[in-house]
C-alpha cells in the first residue's frame, strides 16, 4: 500500500515530466495552428537544445581550441533557444515553405526525415546511452523540503520556469495585439495578408518560436536527464498522444493536458508501475472513443 | 499654372485570371480616379469578385496590368499591395474573424496612412459595435459584422476602398445607413470600388458603372446616362 | 504494357534471386517487399497514412516466434497465426484510428503502435531487450526443408507472390476501385452512397494482416523477433519504401523495399549515417520525387508513348 508521501513524491515528479509535455505540445500546437504542419522534428529540436547546452558547456572550448570559451547554464537558457529558433527558421524557409497548401501528411513526412537526419548526426558523435550535463548551477543544487519529500531545487526551478514560460506564451497569444495578429493568420491567412500583414514572415517567426520553446525545454531537461540523441524520439510520440487527447485548437488545453497527463503517469508509477509507459496511450484510446475531437478540441476537422 | 495629370488611383488593363484550370477573367479594363465611386455590376459569376481579388493578389494566376497610383502591382506579394495603394478591402463574406473580439477585429489591420479614424471615432459612428466590443466576431449579426468590416478599414486610413456586396442579406434600414456612410466617405474624398447586386443602392452613389459579363467589361455607363440606358442595363442584369 | 514488363521482371528476378545475391538477403527483400506492398494498399490506394504499421509487422513476428519456438507449431501454422493476430489487431486499431482524419489518423496509429512496442518490451514472454531468439525453421508441409537456403527462399518467395497476387486482385476489383475513389475524394464517395468507414476498416485490416504475414515470415528467415520489428523506425522505413518506390503503384513498393534494404545493407558499417541517409531521402522524396521510382518511370513511359503517337500522327 503506497504511502501518501510516495504518492505525493511521484506526483511531483510527474508534474516535472508533465511540464515538459506541456512545453512541447504547446510548441507543436502553435506550429500546427499557423502552419498546418505536424512537426515530427519537434522532439529532435528538443534534443538539439539539450546538446547545444552540453556542447556550450563541455565541448565548445575544446573544439575551437580556445580556452574557457563556452557558456554555462544561465547563458544557455538565452542562447540555445535563439540558436534553435534560427536553425528552425532556416529549415522552414528552405524546406517546409514549399509544402504550404498541400496535404499535411507531406509536412509530417518531411519533418520526419529532418528528425532522422538530426538524430542520425548526433548519434554518430555522441553516445546513445546518454552524456551527463555537468553544468547544473551550484545555486540550484540541493533539495528543498516540501514537507512530504525533499524535492531537488533544480527540478522545482525547471517546473516554475516552464510554467511561467507557458503562461507567458498563452498570454501573448490570447491577450495581446501580436497574438491577435497570429490568431487572425491562423483563421484566415488570405484576408490577413490582404490587410497588409506579412503572413509568410509571421509563419517563419512562429515556427522559430515553436521550436525555440522545444529547445528551451531541452536546456532545462539536460541537468535532469542525461543528454542522448534519442531523448527527443522517445518523447515526441508521447507528445503526439498528448496533443490528440487535448486537441490542438487550444493553447491552454495543450498546457493543461500536458501537465495532467504527466501527473497521471507519475501516479501510475506508484499504483501500477508496468503501465506507466503506456497509460497515456490508453487514455488516448479512451478519449478517441468518447470524444474524438479531443478534450479541448474545437472546430477542427479531426 | 498647368495641371499635372494625376495617375489614376487604380488602372487595370487586360486583366486575365485563372482559378486552377478555369479561365475566369478574359481581359478586364477599368480606371478609377481619385475621389471617384465606381461600381462593378453584373450577374453572379461574371467575375466581379474575382476582379477585386485579383487586385489584391488573392487569385491564383493572373496576367495583364494592375497599377495603383501608377505603380505596377501584379507581381507584388499580397501583403505589400494594401500598403502600396492604401487599399481597404471588405470581402463578400465580410471576413470577420470569429475567434477575435470585436475590438481585436477592429484594430487588426495595420495603419496605412495617417488619415485613419481612431477606434473611438469608429465606435461613435457605429454605437452597436461599441456596445459589443468584447464579444467575439462570430457572435455578431450580419449587419453588425458589416459595420465592423467597414469600420476596421476606415481605421487604417485606407484611401481606396474595395467593397464587395456590402448590402447583401441586410435589413433595409441598415442598407440605408450604409448608403449614408458611403456618401460620407465619398464626401471625404475616398475612392471607392463597389461590387453591388443591388443596383438601386449603387445608383445614387456612383459616378460610373462597369457592367461585367463573362469576365470582360461589357459596357460602361456614366451616372448621367443611366436614365437613357436603363433598358439595356436591365437586360445585362436580368437572370 | 509497362505493367506486363514489370510482372515478367518480377517473376524472373524473383526466381533468379538466390543466385544473384545471398539467399538470406533475397529472403529479406521478399519479406520487406511484401510489407511495403501491404502498406501501400492503405497509403497508396486508400489514401490513409498509418505511422504504426510496425505494430502489425513486429507483433506478428513475435507471435509467430513464440508459437513456433514454445508451442512447437509448424512454420505454416506459425505464419497463419501471426497473420491472424495482425489482422485482428489491425481491425481493432483501425476501428479506433478511423475515428480521426488526416494527420490525426497518422498520430493515433503511431501512439497505438507504441503500446505494442512497450508490451513487447515489458511482457514476460517476449524476451525484453533481447527479443525471442532461436526460432527453428523446421519443415513446411512435411517436405520443404526450410533449413536449406534455396528451399527456404522459394518458400518465402511463394508467400510473397501469394500476398502480392492478393493485393493485385484487391486493387483491380470493384472494392479496390472504391478505395481509390475514397482516396481521391472521400466526401464525394460518401455522397455516392458508399459506407466509407467500413471500406477504410476493411482496407486497414487487410493491410495489417498482410503486413503480419511479412513479419511472420521474416521471423522464420532470421529466426528471431526483436524490438526493432515493433519500433516506430520500422514504421518509418516502410513509409519510405512506399514513397520512394511509388505510392499507388503496384510494383513501386517492391522497388522501394529493394532500394531501402540494399541501402541499409551497404551502409551497415557506417553506423548512424544510414539514418541520416534515410532521412535525407525522405526529405528529397517529399520535395521533388513524390511519384517515386515507378511513378516517374510510368510518367516517362506515358510521355514517350504519347510523343511517339504524336509523331506518327504528324506524319
Amino acid at each position: 500500500m503506497p504511502s501518501l508521501n510516495m504518492v505525493l513524491a511521484q506526483a511531483m515528479l510527474g508534474l516535472n515530466v508533465g511540464i515538459f509535455y506541456a512545453m512541447l505540445s504547446l510548441g507543436l500546437a502553435v506550429i500546427f495552428g499557423l502552419l498546418g504542419v505536424i512537426n515530427f522534428a519537434h522532439g529532435a529540436f528538443y534534443m538539439l537544445g539539450a546538446f547545444l547546452a552540453l556542447i556550450g558547456y563541455s565541448y565548445l572550448s575544446v573544439w575551437l581550441g580556445i580556452d574557457g570559451f563556452g557558456f554555462g547554464f544561465w547563458a544557455a537558457l538565452i542562447i540555445v533557444p535563439i540558436v534553435v529558433a534560427i536553425i528552425g527558421m532556416i529549415i522552414e524557409r528552405l524546406l517546409l515553405r514549399r509544402l504550404y497548401g498541400q496535404d499535411p501528411i507531406y509536412g509530417l513526412l518531411l519533418t520526419f526525415g529532418v528528425a532522422l537526419i538530426m538524430q542520425g548526426l548526433f548519434t554518430n558523435y555522441f553516445s546513445v546511452a546518454g552524456t551527463p550535463y555537468p553544468g547544473k548551477p551550484e545555486s540550484l543544487g540541493g533539495a528543498i523540503n516540501l514537507g512530504f519529500m525533499y524535492f531537488p531545487t533544480y527540478r522545482l526551478f525547471s517546473i516554475v520556469l516552464s510554467i511561467v514560460v507557458c503562461l507567458a506564451t498563452w498570454f501573448v497569444i490570447e491577450r495581446t495585439r501580436l497574438g491577435s495578429t497570429l490568431r487572425a493568420g491562423v483563421e484566415n491567412p488570405q484576408l490577413t495578408q490582404a490587410f497588409g500583414i506579412n503572413v509568410p514572415r509571421m509563419i517563419t517567426l512562429t515556427f522559430g518560436f515553436g521550436v525555440g520553446l522545444a529547445g528551451l525545454a531541452g536546456v532545462l531537461a539536460a541537468p535532469i536527464y542525461s543528454v542522448s540523441p534519442l531523448m527527443g524520439a522517445d518523447l515526441i510520440v508521447v507528445v503526439f498522444a498528448v496533443v490528440v487527447i487535448g486537441g490542438m485548437g487550444s493553447i491552454m488545453g495543450a498546457i493543461v493536458t500536458g501537465l495532467a497527463l504527466g501527473l497521471i503517469q507519475g501516479l501510475t508509477k506508484v499504483v501500477y508501475p508496468p503501465a506507466a509507459n503506456t497509460v497515456i496511450f490508453f487514455i488516448m484510446v479512451a478519449v478517441l472513443l468518447i470524444r474524438p475531437a479531443g478534450l479541448f478540441g474545437k472546430h477542427e476537422k479531426g | 499654372m498647368p495641371e499635372i495629370a494625376h495617375q489614376p488611383r487604380l488602372a487595370i488593363e487586360n486583366l486575365q485570371a485563372w482559378y486552377g484550370e478555369s479561365h475566369v477573367l478574359h481581359g478586364i479594363d477599368l480606371e478609377v480616379h481619385d475621389g471617384e465611386v465606381v461600381t462593378l455590376l453584373g450577374r453572379n459569376g461574371a467575375g466581379r469578385t474575382t476582379t477585386l481579388k485579383s487586385i489584391l493578389g488573392l487569385v491564383g494566376k493572373r496576367s495583364g496590368s494592375i497599377r495603383l497610383d501608377g505603380q505596377e502591382v501584379i507581381a507584388e506579394p499580397t501583403h505589400r499591395i494594401a500598403h502600396i495603394g492604401a487599399l481597404g478591402y471588405c470581402p463578400e463574406e465580410r471576413g470577420i474573424y470569429a475567434r477575435l473580439s470585436v475590438d481585436e477585429n477592429l484594430r487588426l489591420p495595420p495603419q496605412l496612412t495617417a488619415q485613419g479614424m481612431s477606434a473611438d471615432e469608429i465606435y461613435t459612428m457605429f454605437p452597436n459595435l461599441a456596445e459589443r466590443r468584447r464579444s467575439l466576431g462570430g457572435q455578431l449579426s450580419g449587419g453588425e459584422q458589416q459595420m465592423l468590416a467597414i469600420g476596421r478599414i476606415l481605421r487604417t486610413g485606407a484611401r481606396l476602398l474595395l467593397l464587395d456586396e456590402i448590402t447583401e442579406g441586410l435589413a433595409p434600414v441598415i442598407v440605408q445607413a450604409l448608403g449614408k456612410t458611403i456618401r460620407d466617405l465619398k464626401a471625404r474624398g475616398l475612392t471607392i470600388v463597389l461590387v453591388e447586386q443591388n443596383f438601386h443602392f449603387a445608383e445614387g452613389l456612383a459616378d460610373r458603372h462597369y457592367v461585367i459579363e463573362h469576365g470582360r467589361v461589357a459596357e460602361v455607363f456614366q451616372a448621367e446616362d443611366i436614365a437613357t440606358g436603363r433598358d439595356r442595363l436591365n437586360a445585362y442584369l436580368s437572370v | 504494357m509497362m505493367n506486363r514488363l514489370l510482372w515478367i521482371a518480377l517473376i524472373f528476378i524473383g526466381i533468379a534471386a538466390p543466385w544473384l545475391v545471398y539467399p538470406v538477403l533475397a529472403m529479406k527483400l521478399a519479406c520487406f517487399a511484401l510489407f511495403a506492398c501491404a502498406f501501400n494498399l492503405l497509403l497508396g490506394y486508400t489514401g490513409l497514412l498509418s505511422f504504426g504499421h510496425a505494430a502489425f509487422f513486429g507483433g506478428a513476428a513475435y507471435i509467430t516466434a513464440y508459437v513456433i519456438k514454445v508451442w512447437e507449431l509448424s512454420p505454416i501454422a506459425g505464419i497463419v497465426l501471426g497473420t491472424l493476430f495482425a489482422g485482428v489487431l489491425g481491425a481493432a486499431f483501425g476501428a479506433l484510428a478511423i475515428r480521426r482524419h488526416g494527420i490525426y489518423f497518422a498520430m493515433v496509429t503511431l501512439a497505438l503502435a507504441q503500446i505494442i512496442y512497450f508490451l513487447a518490451l515489458q511482457l514476460p514472454f517476449t524476451g525484453g531487450e533481447n527479443g525471442l531468439q532461436g526460432v527453428p525453421r523446421g519443415t513446411a508441409l512435411g517436405v520443404i526443408n526450410l533449413d536449406d537456403p534455396i528451399q527456404m527462399y522459394f518458400f518465402v518467395f511463394a508467400i510473397f507472390l501469394l500476398g502480392f497476387a492478393a493485393i493485385w486482385r484487391v486493387v483491380n476489383s470493384p472494392f479496390g476501385k472504391v478505395l481509390t475513389a475514397i482516396r481521391e475524394n472521400e466526401d464525394r464517395a460518401r455522397s455516392l452512397g458508399y459506407a466509407v468507414e467500413r471500406y477504410k476498416l476493411i482496407a486497414f485490416t487487410l493491410s495489417a494482416a498482410l503486413a503480419g504475414t511479412a513479419g511472420a515470415t521474416k521471423t522464420l528467415v532470421f529466426q528471431f523477433a526483436s524490438l526493432t520489428d515493433v519500433h516506430w523506425q520500422m514504421s518509418g522505413a516502410v513509409i519510405l519504401m512506399t514513397l520512394l518506390g511509388g505510392m499507388g503503384t503496384l510494383f513501386g513498393p517492391v522497388i522501394g523495399a529493394i532500394i531501402v534494404v540494399a541501402l541499409q545493407t551497404q551502409l551497415s558499417g557506417m553506423g548512424s549515417w544510414v539514418e541520416v541517409c534515410i532521412g535525407a531521402i525522405f526529405v528529397v522524396c517529399v520535395l521533388v520525387f513524390r511519384q517515386g521510382v515507378i511513378g516517374e518511370l510510368g510518367r516517362w513511359f506515358g510521355q514517350s508513348r504519347s510523343r511517339k503517337r504524336k509523331q506518327a500522327a504528324g506524319e
